[in-house]
């Protein structure tokens, strides 16, 4: 504990950073995943409803490759908390806040005029 | 050729006011006294090794402060300004677009290029002391955010006299501050100003939240961390999740106003509504941004100052991140009257109060910790005191705000304004002013003097409730905020005077400042002791100023209040009058960069030619910007060790031992 807590930037840390495997599968997964959206918009193969929710999905499918892939959120430290894990969900609760507050605040616009 | 250039100075440099053209004549003196005094000195070398390319936490902190300070003059001329022209009925002093661009640049200067800085000086100097540490955990990263700061306050600046200030508010509302009615660079400056130094502020927040979670003194638990310390993890977790939005929202102004979009305009889908809505999303946690950190400055101080330990440290530890996190729930209370309509309205209004129940717990925390306490009445502790019921006024004024119904009558109204002046000088400025008298002896090594502490102080005070009670009243006869004059049928000419007055007593009480500080550098005692207060926590266990490398040995903790507890034990005989001589290991320390200061000067140019829509000058900077990036990869410099003799010898002259 002592030794590498106080090391402002010290490499000794031991715990891995993922393998070139894993890296190279998370790459190609996101390269996928932008490309349907692109191939389906680009040659207007669904209509509008469902190109919208193709594009959501592949979205959040691209953000949890992101986060299993690139941002080790699964990693942890010994026996420390999962911070990465609190910082996400604090994160997410912050996003829906602020969309679904936006949403609903302009929605109600204008009921003052 | 000469005409085209007179043409162009007359619409790059501000003119045609006499008062512009002192202050021109006053940048132009002082820069080139500077000047002028670091070459007659031969100090220029030593200002860029040890001040420009630090990366020394405590160093980069004593810079922010000084920032803040320099700018606490600035903005404190904006308010004096705009008191004199409020101070009669019809005043011809300031026309009334000038006074748009004073109380503009006021509040920007005062909350972003003040009390934020201020704010990142303390966590400098403090923090990694408080927790053990020899630094931050991203040096480099540290004394970026600096200078980005630095330049983008600068760039803010640079408005007065190139181009014109912003006038549109401090929080720049379209359709105002849009292209089609705003077409000077004023705005640009204003965007680019805070969007530079936003950039240091959440790389701050990133690096203090790191600094806090990995590199705490072994033993100290999150629950054992001292209170500024949690205030500091409960602020970076804001900042984190709040600047992102405010950084992209005046992104989409900028894309409005230099890409012809319509993010917020009235035409073309834009919806103004929608920037108000955004803005309050960073500007409402913002001010919990500003504001936590003096809690933790007050709990600190409440409690050495108190000879107690801190009254119920775990709900102070709750109270603050429920404050947190509920911060991001209460922005639309800034727009009820936007008429978004009674539920969203009745949402907001609750979650507002509902801030006020933990920031009650604090308030009693803080008088259940002096109540049969040995009070001793030292500036630090005095500045607390005071907080207290200033706080506690502004904190109620907040409420009744935050009544929906009844806020549509005080609605950027005076009430309004003598509200948020009352938490933010009487919360805000008086913690960090009590945070700088109490760790200044950490910072220099000397105390700052009593006599005029305490003249500033009075001074201070008096000035503050004179200013802004009459304020409220004002509020509430019907004075509405950034009016730039008023008749004499209104009936507000009395109340304004007095309010004047008060404005005056506070600029007097910051000359008792300045003045203060220079005394007290010029007849200072040195502090032997390196714990002059008597303190509980870990930066009072190192000399004063404290070393390059902070702890000659990594201190073990195993109580809140480490230093405390050490002291009674020692007191009770448990512990030897003296330690067995320490053994001293090398220290690794990170080397010195000009890579911050040189990147961010290419952001200032880049940002300079974004508000001036000079694409090259532009691109220019950000490819300096860019270059700094490549060269900082390549970089493989490990930093250096301080070998084990040095220390030693270091530790000895130090604490006066050997």
């Amino acid at each position: 504990m002592a030794d590498h807590s106080n090391h402002a930037h010290g490499h000794n840390e031991a715990h891995a950073h993922g393998s070139v495997k894993s890296y190279v599968i998370g790459f190609v997964l996101s390269i996928i995943l932008t490309i349907i959206p692109l191939v389906v918009v680009l040659n207007h193969m669904l209509s509008e409803i469902p190109t919208i929710l193709v594009i959501m999905i592949t979205a959040v499918l691209q953000f949890a490759v992101q986060l299993f892939f690139f941002m080790h959120v699964r990693e942890r430290q010994g026996n420390q908390p999962r911070w990465n894990v609190m910082a996400l969900i604090f994160g997410l609760a912050i996003v829906l806040v602020v969309v679904s507050g936006s949403v609903w605040i302009m929605a109600y616009n204008g009921v003052g005029y | 050729m000469l005409e085209n250039i007179k043409e162009f100075a007359s619409e790059f440099f501000v003119t045609g006011d006499p008062l512009i053209y002192g202050a021109d004549v006053s940048i132009a003196l002082v820069t080139i006294a500077i000047v002028a005094g670091l070459t007659y000195f031969k100090k220029w070398k030593w200002l860029w090794r040890n001040w420009l390319t630090t990366v020394d936490h405590k160093k980069i902190g004593i810079m922010y402060i000084l920032a803040a300070i320099i700018m606490m003059f600035r903005g404190g001329v904006d308010a004096l300004m705009m008191r004199t022209q409020l101070a009669i009925p019809n005043f011809e002093f300031l026309h009334p677009e000038h006074y748009n661009q004073v109380f503009t640049t006021h509040g920007v200067v005062m909350i972003l290029f003040m009390a934020m800085p201020f704010m990142f000086g303390l966590f400098n100097v403090v923090v990694p002391l408080q927790i053990g540490a020899r630094d931050v955990a991203f040096p480099f990263l540290n004394s970026l955010s600096f200078w980005l700061f630095f330049l983008g306050a600068m760039l803010f600046n640079l408005s007065f006299v190139i181009g014109g200030s912003p006038d549109a508010g401090w929080l720049s509302y379209p359709p105002l501050s849009e292209l089609q009615f705003n077409p000077g660079p004023g705005q640009n400056f204003y965007i680019w100003g805070i969007q530079i130094s936003g950039i240091g502020s959440l790389a701050t927040g990133i690096n203090f939240l790191v600094t806090i979670i990995k590199m705490r003194a072994p033993g100290m638990t999150m629950m054992k961390m001292p209170m500024f310390t949690w205030s500091v993890f409960a602020t970076c977790v804001i900042i984190i999740f709040a600047f992102p939005i405010l950084t992209v929202t005046l992104a989409l102004l900028f894309l409005d106003r230099f890409g012809g979009g319509h993010f917020f305009t009235l035409d073309g889908g834009g919806n103004p509504m929608m920037y108000i809505n955004l803005i309050w999303m960073w500007g409402h946690p913002e001010v919990y941004i500003v504001i936590l950190p003096a809690f933790g400055i007050f709990s600190e101080i409440v409690s050495v100052f108190s000879r107690k330990k801190l009254f119920g440290y775990t709900s102070m530890v709750f109270a603050m991140m429920i404050i947190a996190f509920v911060s991001f729930f209460t922005w639309a209370h800034h727009f009820f009257t936007m008429g978004s309509g009674a539920d969203v309205n009745a949402f907001f209004a609750i979650s507002t109060m509902l801030i006020a129940i933990p920031t009650g717990v604090k308030i009693f925390n803080w008088l259940f910790t002096m109540y049969r306490g040995r009070i001793r009445f030292d500036l630090p502790m005095l500045w607390t005191v005071a907080f207290i019921p200033a706080f506690i006024v502004g904190g109620m004024t907040g409420v009744l705000l935050a009544v929906a119904p009844a806020d549509f009558q005080y609605h950027n109204s005076y009430f309004l304004i003598a509200h948020f002046h009352q938490v933010l000088i009487g919360g805000v400025v008086f913690g960090y002013f009590a945070g700088m008298y109490y760790w200044w002896p950490k910072m220099f090594g000397f105390k700052l003097n009593e006599t005029l502490g305490r003249w500033s102080f009075w001074f201070w005070n008096i000035g503050f409730y004179v200013c802004f009670m009459p304020q409220y009243l004002l509020g509430l006869m019907g004075m509405t905020r950034r009016v730039s004059t008023f008749d004499w049928d209104t009936g507000w000419g009395p109340l304004n005077v007095v309010s004047t007055v008060g404005a005056y007593l506070m600029g007097i009480a910051f000359v008792f400042q300045a003045i203060q500080i220079a005394y007290s550098f010029k007849y200072r005692e040195k502090d032997t002791t390196g714990d002059i207060w008597d303190a509980h926590t870990l930066e009072w266990t190192i000399p004063s100023p404290a070393p390059e490398y902070n702890f000659a040995i990594t201190p073990v903790v195993d109580s809140r209040d480490p230093l405390w507890v050490e002291k009674q034990r020692r007191a009770a005989g448990k512990l030897p009058k003296k330690d067995a001589k320490p053994k001293y290991e090398p220290i690794h320390m990170p080397s010195n960069s000009g890579i911050p200061i040189v990147f961010s000067t290419f952001f200032f140019i880049a940002g300079f030619g974004f508000t001036f829509h000079w694409v090259w000058m532009a691109v220019l900077g950000l490819a300096g910007v860019l270059a700094c990036m490549v060269v900082r990869s390549m970089n493989d410099d490990e930093g250096f060790y301080i070998p084990a003799e040095e220390v030693e010898k270091t530790e000895a002259s130090l604490r006066g031992t050997l």
